[in-house]
């Protein structure tokens, strides 16, 4: 499992926000993206992640002999990030067993229940959206992103809005993903800096 | 089989590339077709909007125009079919974009985009736009029978023929909703790209329509129904080649 990035730029309209962005991340690696807001560290999660497509250069995933464009490796990813919203009107454990059905996944109501716990909502599996919290809220998007067992993990801002423990809780993900595959952290916050194998500082031109 | 999820497993595999069968697809298409209706029971947003524009349109038509059913001309029949699909389109232009507009405004399109296939979210959305208008044809049908007090001389021709004429504003308008669901000016938009689209099966649907009211025989009206039938493939086969690019833009 790899991930080739080479060359990359990207933008907004004619604005290029990234320039010449290039690196390798192998199996078990954690990159830590950071750099001032509109650096443009989101944006590289979101074309990691084949919801946006680059102005230039290349990006593929390799899984053994295979290479995915992102737009082709949507069921490698595992996407959590503060503009990723999920359905109010349903509840959590609905919510989940919703996105596994659509991604083809036969996943028991057992299993959702164990992930809910997992991230601590055990609890308010049941309750709707709308009444979340944000810390709940962003609790529930690592459960969007752990169901089906992704080889890449893409995390922006990881930690925003989670209390001490779901601070802890993201080590434990963060933690088994680097035998599951890759993690690739966008962050402000120097605190996440500790999960690094590789930095890319981004800076405003 | 089913699988269980456990975060600190080493899970080593590697996530086989999805299923791209049909079965598979149908599968996640009902699950968006039964989340969209989970969804609107509990906001009622779309429904509310299309049915309160069929009653408040059928109504002032019936206090406006009074009791046509009682003259029986060729050109009565025509202005209670025309009057008929008129309050049928506006409330369909008001309320079919919901589906689209409401996961972008909710900003769950991402969520939607990272896991299903394009192919599932048309075929669900239209599922749930044809849904809505096939209940929005029975409620306005109802409501202008009793109200203006039209008289259905073939019933079944009359069902079939609001069936086809609901399955083609949903089959022309589906995508274009997902055109629009991305636009600043939503609303305004919608109608502006969705009438002449649908000015041709209109036509054939109200003059269809303004048949059945006689009593005449399912042949009468067969021209108009094959008619509406061909502009329901060729819309719907065209849709979902085009949808992957407007959904991926």
């Amino acid at each position: 499992m790899q991930l080739y990035v080479s060359q990359l730029s990207a933008g907004y309209n004619a604005r290029l926000i990234l320039r010449g962005i290039s690196f390798e991340l192998h199996r078990g690696e954690v990159l830590v993206v950071s750099g001032p807001n509109g650096s443009g560290k989101s944006t590289l999660l979101r074309i990691l992640a084949g919801l946006q497509v680059p102005a230039g250069g290349t990006v593929y995933y390799t899984v053994g002999q295979q290479q995915f464009a992102p737009r082709n490796a949507r069921h490698l990813v595992g996407w959590v990030a503060p503009d990723l919203s999920l359905y109010r009107e349903l509840s959590g454990i609905e919510n989940l067993r919703f996105f596994a059905q659509v991604r083809g996944l036969s996943v028991s109501d057992t299993a959702l229940y164990e992930l809910l716990d997992l991230v601590g909502l055990g609890q308010r599996g049941n309750d709707r959206l709308a009444a979340y919290s944000s810390g709940m809220t962003q609790r529930l998007r690592y459960a969007f992103a752990l169901l089906h067992r992704p080889a890449v993990l893409l995390l922006d801002e990881p930690t925003v809005t989670l209390d001490e423990r779901g601070t802890a809780f993201v080590d434990r993900i963060i933690t088994a993903q680097r035998q599951r595959g890759l993690t690739v952290i966008a962050t402000n916050d120097p605190r996440e800096l500790r999960y690094a194998d590789l930095l890319l500082k981004l800076a405003i031109e | 089989m089913t699988q269980s999820v456990d975060i600190d497993s080493p899970d080593t595999d590697i996530p086989a590339l999805p299923a791209n069968g049909i079965a598979t697809t149908l599968r996640a298409a009902w699950a968006i077709f039964r989340k969209d209706i989970a969804c609107e029971l509990r906001t009622r947003y779309a429904i509310n909007t299309l049915l309160l524009f069929a009653v408040s349109a059928t109504t002032a038509i019936s206090l406006g125009v009074g009791f046509l059913g009682l003259r029986r001309t060729q050109e009565a029949l025509l202005i209670q079919s025309a009057l008929l699909w008129i309050a049928l389109l506006f409330a369909a232009l008001n309320g079919l974009s919901r589906s689209f507009v409401y996961e972008e405004e909710t900003r769950t399109l991402t969520a939607l985009r990272l896991t299903a296939s394009p192919t599932a979210v048309f075929l669900g959305k239209f599922c749930f736009n044809l849904t809505l208008v096939l209940t929005l044809n029975l409620v306005t049908s109802l409501l202008f029978i009793v109200l203006l007090r039209v008289r259905v001389g073939s019933p079944f021709a009359f069902g079939a023929m609001l069936t086809m004429g609901g399955l083609a504003l949903t089959s022309a308008t589906t995508i274009i909703a997902a055109i629009i669901s991305r636009a600043s000016f939503k609303g305004a938009l919608f109608a502006v790209l969705a009438f002449p689209l649908l000015v041709a099966p209109l036509i054939v649907a109200i003059q269809g329509t303004a048949q059945t009211l006689e009593n005449v025989t399912f042949d009468v009206v067969f021209g108009s129904l094959r008619f509406l039938f061909a502009y329901v493939v060729a819309t719907f086969t065209a849709s979902l080649l085009l949808f992957p690019f407007v959904w991926e833009s």
